[in-house]
């Protein structure tokens, strides 16, 4: 494990309740800093759950999950990490400013400090000019923008993401997955990102891992090659579709007929 | 749900010029009503005087009694307010303890559902063996009793209505127990605590004017009402219950008002259609 | 983390844990029971032994054993007459009857009136803050003029007080009947339309039955109101056969035999959650997927 890993992932296995449901098994994995890794299988394979096992919300049963080279309970406890989820979970009660202020809050920041971040925030999602209105006045992808500017607010090392484009209209996912490419590279964060969009995992990762159904476990991890930084051609090039045939191959290897295919161009 | 509007300025109360649409009908009802008590009831129906006498005697009556029927109504006003507080108060604490110990909570709460259903105005009389029939703490008690079970319901429905992924936000945060309460718990269970103190609002302002029905001071308005009634003084008793439903409805505004100003962020405050 | 791990967590059987449930609720009675009578002689107990005055002065007559109190229930209620059960097993028939026929005009009417003021947006902004306003006025106030009034058509007393009570039991009614008509999804609605059903159907076949958990949980809130509004009706009417007689009755005699009505509290109470009790077994039969929480 060398300096550079921010997660690693030992021996994971996970079951759920007296009927025994393992819902992942033997998970080894490693992630380095500056990676963007997409889980990405069948629904019910263990991934939303892993997410969350690495940021310390679930416990494992076995294994070992080291994140910056802390336990995963230390790392929550220490906030080395921001999470979003498939919905927004803004407070209805604070302004979009106000939410993406609460973990800055919980830190103890004082309000001066506190506005500065917000306002740097606010600019990196674009969205300064929403900063006093309510979440309920802003569209869903906006209001994603708003969740991923709270998650990143405290300049966490490792960012979590749960198919958080997966409410969303096909045209605002590929503006989304743009932003969300262009936030990583200025921000330098490492990514896991959990998606049922083969196009999606491949377009915006560095490395795809692919599980298997329930008991989950990791079949095969696929290194994306496509040159950085990404655009929308990219999605046209031949090399992307390669890979993103590589992919479905190998769900479908494991039986993940489940798994959501856009439909190509051709 | 898109509107990008201008952002909702804090705390704005929502002006009361609505469109005429919106307060028109009920304008034309109360009309119609002041018609139908003025003629109607007493010319048409012939509705005698001891069981509703005409308006203007009723409110000629008002005029004349104004000094004595608004102290009376003030008096249990104040009981009123002691009830609701004391019991809305209390209700939001137990609601508070029983979020946190859900098993106690889930326990206890058919029970308390189940004494909810008990009629509280049965106990007015011993509540007077107890504070004796002239304090006004006789009165407060049945008060804050009928509020207690509506706002612990609600408290405790608010509470515990948060979605799971908001809770596991703020266990990515590594939240306190109190940080939880007061950034999410806390304001998420306002606009359900609100509507259970619009309820018992009036229920405080009917439980004090019933409690004078068992015995009270002279100075409440349950008992001017009663006594009115003794004396054959039906007009001055009907202005006595006018005073006492006009507080009612005070009460409930001035809940309401607060509501607005409280959830002004709530998009059943912010209400665009209806 | 629980919290978590139950929303992933397949889920238990819901017949395993409804019955595990009710079986918990069962055998909680008796300790809970057992509970509130430790407490209220220890209360007694202790506020007589040190002779505290706030809240106020507890003794045999403010707060009676517990015991005797039950025990009253089976001594004659006046001397040489029958046993205060029985008099108070009549008494409560009668309001029974007062409040299941308030109840019944109360709801339809209730339920009338919401299905009006929730098709016309002008009748309802007309008749709404009246109706509202309508639970400001105090009933007792007005009962006896209801009652006497009512008299002059030759009805029987124990109907005029179900038409107090009545008055207590449509407000919920009428509310939530709005509410919960207004409660059909626009999907749903859109569904009707694209059948070119017409009101009456779209009324009767998808929101009445959106509205059913609406109106369940308006139907035990109004079960409770019929049964304070038949006693409230009563009281002051003077109208002796019913439990509100029997309160006025024993008030006032209640320095000499405070267990009285002590007892015909503890009987009403059982009426009350007799009634609710009765709405949530109906709700249980008529909607047959699991019932609301009752919390």
């Amino acid at each position: 494990m060398s300096a550079e890993t921010v997660v690693s992932i030992r021996n994971l296995s996970k079951t759920f309740g007296r009927a025994g449901v393992t819902a992942l098994q033997d998970i080894e994995l490693d992630i380095a800093r500056g990676d963007f890794v997409s889980l990405i299988g069948p629904s019910g394979c263990g991934k939303s759950t892993l997410l969350r096992i690495v940021g310390d919300i679930i416990e494992p049963t076995s294994g070992d999950v080291t994140v910056n080279g802390k336990p995963a309970r230390r790392a929550r406890l220490d906030r080395d990490y921001g999470i979003v989820f498939q919905a927004p979970v803004l407070y209805d009660w604070r302004t979009v400013a106000k939410n993406i202020g609460l973990p800055l809050e919980m830190l103890g920041w004082d309000r001066a400090r506190r506005q500065d971040r917000v306002g740097e925030m606010l600019h990196l999602v674009e969205l300064e000019s929403f900063a006093d209105h309510h979440p309920w006045q802003l569209s869903g992808g906006m209001q994603q923008r708003v969740s991923i500017a709270r998650a990143l607010s405290f300049d966490p090392a490792l960012l979590l993401m749960d198919e958080p484009f997966g409410a969303l209209d096909e045209m605002t996912r590929e503006r989304l997955n743009l932003e969300l490419l262009r936030i990583w590279s200025e921000t330098g964060s490492t990514v896991i990102f959990v998606t049922h969009s083969i196009q999606e995992a491949v377009f915006l990762s560095t490395r795809v891992a692919v599980m298997s159904a329930r008991p989950g476990r990791i079949t095969g991890i696929v290194d994306v090659d496509l040159p950085q930084p990404r655009t929308a051609q990219t999605r046209e090039e031949p090399r992307f579709f390669e890979l993103v045939t590589e992919v479905r191959e190998r769900l479908h290897a494991v039986g993940a007929d489940q798994v959501v295919e856009e439909a190509t161009l051709t | 749900m898109t509107s990008l509007a201008e952002p909702v300025p804090r705390g704005t109360l929502r002006s009361v010029g609505r469109r005429s649409r919106d307060w028109l009908p009920a304008v034309a009802v109360f009309a119609l009503g002041i018609v139908a008590w003025q003629w109607v009831i007493p010319d048409v129906f012939h509705v005698e005087r001891f069981l509703l006498p005409r308006f203007s005697a009723v409110i000629s009556a008002f005029w004349h009694e104004r000094g004595t029927l608004w102290s009376a109504g003030w008096f249990t006003f104040k009981e009123a307010l002691a009830g609701f507080a004391l019991g809305c108060s209390l209700a939001f604490l137990v609601g508070l303890a029983l979020s946190r110990w859900k098993r106690v909570g889930r326990a206890l709460m058919p029970y308390a559902i189940a004494a909810n259903a008990v009629p509280i105005i049965a106990f007015a009389p011993i509540t007077n063996a107890w504070f004796g029939l002239l304090s006004p703490w006789s009165k407060i008690v049945i008060a804050a009793i009928l509020c207690f079970l509506p706002v612990l319901v609600n408290t405790l429905r608010g509470l515990t209505s948060v979605d799971p992924e908001s809770i596991e936000l703020m266990r990515s945060y590594a939240a306190s127990e109190i940080s939880v309460y007061r950034r999410l718990r806390i304001p998420s269970s306002l606009p359900f605590v609100f509507t259970a103190l619009k309820v018992a609002c009036v229920l405080a302002m009917i439980g004090a004017v019933v409690g004078d029905y068992f015995g009270g001071s002279t100075e409440a308005l349950g008992i001017q009402i009663q006594s009115s009634v003794s004396l054959s003084q039906f007009e001055t008793a009907w202005a006595a219950i006018l005073v006492a439903s006009i507080l009612g409805i005070a009460f409930y505004a001035i809940v309401a008002v607060a509501e607005r100003l409280a959830l002004s962020w709530h998009p059943s405050v912010r209400g665009t259609a209806e | 983390m629980a919290s978590a791990a139950a929303a992933t967590r397949p889920p238990q059987r819901l017949q395993d844990v409804r019955r595990s449930e009710i079986a918990l609720r069962i055998v909680a009675l008796p300790v809970v029971l057992a509970a509130l009578w430790g407490l209220w002689e220890g209360y007694r107990a202790l506020w007589i032994a040190t002779g505290w005055t706030r809240p106020f002065k507890v003794d045999n007559i403010t707060m009676p054993h517990l015991y005797d109190i039950l025990h009253q229930l089976f001594e004659p209620a006046t001397t040489g007459g029958p046993r205060l059960i029985t008099l108070l097993w009549h008494s409560a028939l009668f309001t029974a009857k007062e409040a299941a026929v308030g109840f019944a005009i109360g709801a339809a009417v209730g339920f009338a009136l919401g299905v009006v003021i929730a098709h016309s947006g002008m009748l309802r902004r007309g008749f709404l803050p009246y109706i509202v306003a309508s639970q400001t006025i105090p009933i007792i106030a007005i009962a006896p003029m209801v009652v006497v009034g009512l008299g002059n058509y030759d009805i029987e007393p124990w109907l005029r007080v179900a038409v107090i009570a009545a008055y207590l039991t449509f407000f919920p009614v009428t509310v939530n009947t709005l509410r919960g008509l207004q409660s059909a999804e626009p999907r749903a609605l859109e569904l009707m339309h694209s059948y070119a059903a017409s009101r009456w159907e779209v009324l009767w076949k998808l929101r009445v039955p959106s509205a059913l958990p609406y109106l369940f949980s308006a139907f035990k809130v109004a079960a409770t109101a019929s049964v304070v509004g038949a006693i409230i009706g009563e009281a002051p009417s003077s109208i002796p056969d019913g439990l509100g007689g029997a309160i006025i009755n024993f008030n006032q005699y209640y320095v000499l035999q405070p267990e009285n009505l002590w007892a015909t509290n503890v009987i009403a109470a059982c009426l009350g959650i007799f009634f609710f009790l009765s709405v949530v077994v109906v709700e249980k039969l008529v909607v047959r997927r699991a019932p609301e929480h009752v919390a």
